[in-house]
């Protein structure tokens, strides 16, 4: 089902087509913020982050977003996947899986061992990919409080 | 956190049945397999098919055989025919504010760990759970 995918970097024409997937994900509106991703990963190019989109017969339908981050809340270097989508009509078709594989090898080629990310526990599409690629519980446990 | 055992003997069976859905097995076939009893498994049985998770197929040959969507049911799905995963017992009544408060704040804390249980076991699905299982397997043969 994925033969005619193409996993490859982001490339700045691909702005509005992520802004689209992004929508269709948590309707929240943020072009501002992903200006800001597109300046950091795409425009000036790091060699510890990695922004790549799905892409088939031309048209973008997912995209994923790491980086390597070292000695954040005491953790030595490990990979972050701190953004995934892909477009609704295109799933359960292994794309997210294709994407998720490739981040994990440039990771691996980083120097990293581990790949974390963070979901909303009511985000249940997202959760269950990430438990179907072999993502568990890990041993940091994120903490919040409301600030009134 | 303690699984029931009904709970845990539906998920032995779901998942073995769920592994080959072409394939029938009778209650004894998986019992043997799990080192369970027969008995119980069977009363299980009854109730995954009440719940359409498994159909039960009648005549010689017959046995069990799955029918869910092992894509779509998590272990939660499974767990919740038999057991719900929330906290049940019941509050004593306390005299004083501090009193009701400590009750308060323990039975926030026991909410807090059963949400994280079941955020675990809703997002982990029959298919999930047996494609680790086999790397596991691989792993150990």
């Amino acid at each position: 089902m994925t033969d005619h995918t193409t996993i490859r970097k982001a490339v700045l024409d691909d702005f509005d087509a992520v802004i689209e997937l992004d929508l269709e994900g948590i309707m929240e509106d943020k072009p501002t913020y992903w200006q800001d991703i597109f300046d950091r990963y795409v425009k000036t190019g790091r060699d510890d982050g990695y922004f790549l989109v799905a892409e088939i017969s031309g048209e973008v339908v997912g995209f994923i977003v790491g980086e390597v981050r070292a000695w954040e809340f005491g953790s030595p270097p490990c990979g972050w996947v701190f953004a995934l989508s892909v477009s609704p009509k295109s799933r359960e078709k292994g794309i997210g899986q294709l994407m998720m594989k490739e981040m994990c090898q440039r990771l691996k080629q980083a120097g990293v061992t581990t790949v974390r990310t963070m979901v909303d526990r009511e985000n249940k599409l997202t959760l269950s990919f990430f438990r179907s690629q072999g993502l568990r519980t890990g041993r940091y446990i994120e903490l919040e409080k409301a600030i009134v | 956190m303690k699984i029931q055992k009904s709970s845990l003997f539906a998920l032995y069976a779901v998942l073995e049945l769920a592994s080959d859905p072409e394939r029938q097995l009778s209650a004894t076939d998986i019992a043997g397999k799990y080192g369970i009893s027969t008995h119980h498994l069977a009363k299980i049985l009854r109730t995954l098919v009440r719940s359409k998770l498994v159909q039960a197929v009648r005549g010689a040959g017959g046995g069990y055989r799955f029918t869910g969507i092992i894509n779509r049911t998590t272990l939660l799905d499974v767990i919740e025919l038999f057991e719900t995963l929330e906290d049940e017992s019941d509050a004593p009544s306390p005299k004083g504010q501090f009193a009701g408060a400590v009750i308060e704040e323990l039975q926030s804390i026991t909410r807090e760990i059963d949400d994280l249980t079941k955020a675990v076991l809703d997002t982990i699905t029959l298919e999930t759970a047996l494609n680790s299982s086999r790397l596991r397997a691989s792993f150990t043969t």
